[in-house]
């Protein structure tokens, strides 16, 4: 099955930049801005946005070059992309151990000595930094990069799947995440404990994504325009605030009963919860319901800035997460007040979008090259910026 | 810092004066609110008796000869015992460092065996998440020790970790935070939510938890204010639910 359209979904690219954004902000620990993020307001959160979109746009780009150069070619590529994300991660990996070295030698505390346990692994760097290339010891927020590429690694034989038998492929994800659940699948990791974003589950939302940019979008149409399928989606949606409220205001929490919680604790990150799930559905549902396809605010200047982050979904976001360092790194040693914290957001973003613009220039300056180039082929906006 | 005081004038119109609570630890109290009743610490209160077991790890004490006499179990026993006149009020601790809830569980009939308390203080979460033990473990331990408390027939109430300010980009809490959080929900039982009261401190500038100095004043004093604001939390409770008993709460009415 070939991709239903040749043009790029610009609503992808915006909402996988607003993802990245968000991603950015929740990363920053006490970040006042990161209430604006949708974490805070439901279930689900920009991992799920950012696993789904990148599903998707792996099938679009690679389902083409598949098409034009062959399975073994376009695997090739799959596996150099995932290549390009491992050195991206090790790359954030560095930057880390400056940090906790930095840590280490400045902070005494006698209200924190439990605290400073954590810089224990310090002492045997040898081991803990060859986990790290083994991908199983992963610091904090740097668990996003190892899920992905995994995800890809994999992704070949799924894809030539997906082009044949869609809904085989389909089926075979949702079984292999249901057999994760009852069979506790995951991988471990270092020191102890498992890989926090399983691979084995969260591979379902991404083999979703490749699903619905191979024509399943088309096919789900008829169901999400349907009047009852948004009116489902809004109460979710108003179920997911009031209970996530609840945990921030023990007075509502209160109110709900309890054969309600015993229900639904634990919230699964780690294996994509059921409720996550339906949670990210819903907001996917009604956000393609406000924002059409051809919406020709998509390629207005005020969109610009999100689009182009999406656009260059790998460099922004190894970025953000070394601005999220940078941003804990000011609060602590110059201010964490409220402007502060305003200011650093703003500026990581002002950052980000500078740097994917960049890039992007960059991109289109070696496509006008001299010589012969085939055509893009890695998930790059191929028609142009607006 | 200028705000403090008027919070103060604010809290001190809702809340009945407790004799010592330094002022400083009051900016948090709006932290403390809290609806889960703790019915076997308001039988323990109407017998005029309460003992309480503080289980631990290295954040339930302080460094030094003098550490555990400053720490927050010792603190709560003085804060509960002024605010419970008539109540003979005894806390005692199982406190190690390094350990994770798991850890504490295994070990956790002798300590309840031995002290027969009617509410255990459970302060946990820390350990967890650096080792990034599974959180399903983390949730189960969590379950175990709640149970294993109750039909010891003591009350719980769950501590989460410590606000780190210079730690935070290195230890992930915010999972193990969220599954004390629904665990303590599909108990009901109350969650004293250390992390924010100490991240209202910081904010408001009541304590310099950045500060990379050894500084055991403010330790100390973050201490003594923990020891009172899980008291005002164990008043609350009681007045919340379960049987109406006297001096659980000086003063009025809220």
């Amino acid at each position: 099955m070939a991709p239903v359209s040749t043009e790029r979904d610009l609503r992808l690219d915006l909402f996988r930049g607003l993802a990245l954004w968000l991603i950015f902000l929740d990363h920053i620990p006490s970040n006042a801005v990161s209430w604006v993020t949708i974490r805070n307001y439901g279930f689900s959160d920009a991992t799920e946005i950012f696993v789904f979109i990148s599903g998707y746009t792996a099938a679009f780009v690679y389902g083409r070059a598949m098409d034009q150069h062959g399975f073994v070619v376009s695997s090739a590529r799959v596996l150099k992309r995932a290549w390009q994300i491992y050195i991206a991660h090790v790359f954030l990996f560095a930057i880390y151990l400056a940090e906790i070295a930095y840590v280490a030698h400045s902070f005494d505390n006698p209200l924190y000595t439990e605290e400073m346990g954590m810089l224990d692994f310090m002492k045997e760097p040898d081991i803990t930094i060859l986990q790290a290339l083994l991908l199983k010891f992963k610091p904090v927020n740097m668990d996003v990069l190892p899920l992905y590429i995994v995800l890809l690694a994999w992704f070949p034989p799924v894809l030539w799947l997906l082009r044949r038998a869609p809904s085989t492929a389909l089926i075979a994800s949702a079984a292999f995440y249901s057999l994760t659940w009852w069979f506790d699948w995951n991988i471990p990791a270092y020191p102890k404990g498992v890989w926090l974003f399983n691979p084995f589950a969260w591979q379902m939302l991404f083999v979703f994504g490749a699903w619905c940019a191979l024509g399943g979008a088309q096919r789900l149409s008829r169901w999400i325009d349907s009047p009852i399928v948004i009116t489902l989606a809004v109460l979710y949606l108003g179920f997911a605030f009031f209970i996530t409220l609840g945990w921030y205001i023990p007075r509502l929490a209160a109110l709900v009963p309890h054969v309600v919680n015993e229900i639904i604790y634990p919230i699964d990150k780690t294996n994509l919860d059921v409720l996550r799930i339906l949670h990210f559905l819903s907001l996917a549902v009604i956000t393609v319901w406000f924002v059409p396809r051809d919406w020709p605010a998509l390629r207005s200047p005020v969109f610009w800035p999100a689009v182009v982050c999406g656009q260059h979904s790998l460099e922004t976001f190894c970025l953000g997460v070394f601005l999220s360092f940078a941003g804990h790194f000011v609060f602590t040693e110059i201010s964490n007040g409220l402007p502060m914290q305003i200011a650093v957001s703003l500026a990581g973003i002002g950052v980000m979008v500078g740097a994917a613009a960049l890039v992007s220039w960059y991109r289109g300056v070696e496509r006008r090259g001299p010589g012969p180039r085939p055509p893009a082929a890695t998930p790059s906006y191929a028609g142009g910026a607006p | 810092m200028k705000r403090v005081p008027l919070l103060l004038a604010c809290f001190s119109l809702a809340w009945p004066a407790v004799a010592e609570q330094p002022a400083e630890c009051l900016v948090a109290q709006h932290q403390v609110e809290q609806l889960m009743p703790l019915p076997r610490v308001s039988a323990a209160l109407a017998a005029k008796k309460l003992d309480v077991l503080v289980v631990g790890a290295g954040s339930s004490n302080l460094p030094g000869p003098n550490g555990a006499r400053a720490a927050y179990p010792a603190r709560l026993q003085k804060a509960l015992t002024e605010s419970l006149p008539g109540v003979a009020v005894k806390v005692a601790t199982d406190v190690n460092a390094h350990r994770t809830a798991m850890e504490m569980v295994k070990t956790l009939a002798k300590p309840l065996s031995e002290t027969k308390p009617a509410l255990m203080v459970w302060q946990t979460g820390t350990t967890d998440a650096m080792q990034a033990v599974d959180q399903d473990q983390f949730a189960r331990a969590l379950d175990q020790g709640i149970n294993i408390a109750h039909s010891a027939g003591a009350d719980v109430i769950l501590v989460n970790a410590q606000y780190s300010p210079r730690t935070e980009s290195i230890i992930a809490l915010s999972i193990y935070a969220d599954i004390m959080r629904w665990v303590a929900l599909q108990h009901n039982i109350p969650l004293f939510d250390r992390f924010e009261i100490m991240k209202v401190w910081a904010d408001l500038g009541t304590f310099d938890l950045t500060g990379a100095a050894n500084k055991l004043d403010i330790a100390i004093r973050v201490h003594n204010c923990i020891g009172w604001l899980l008291a005002d939390l164990v008043n609350e409770a009681v007045k919340q639910g379960g049987p109406q008993v006297e001096g659980a709460k000086p003063g009025g009415g809220n």
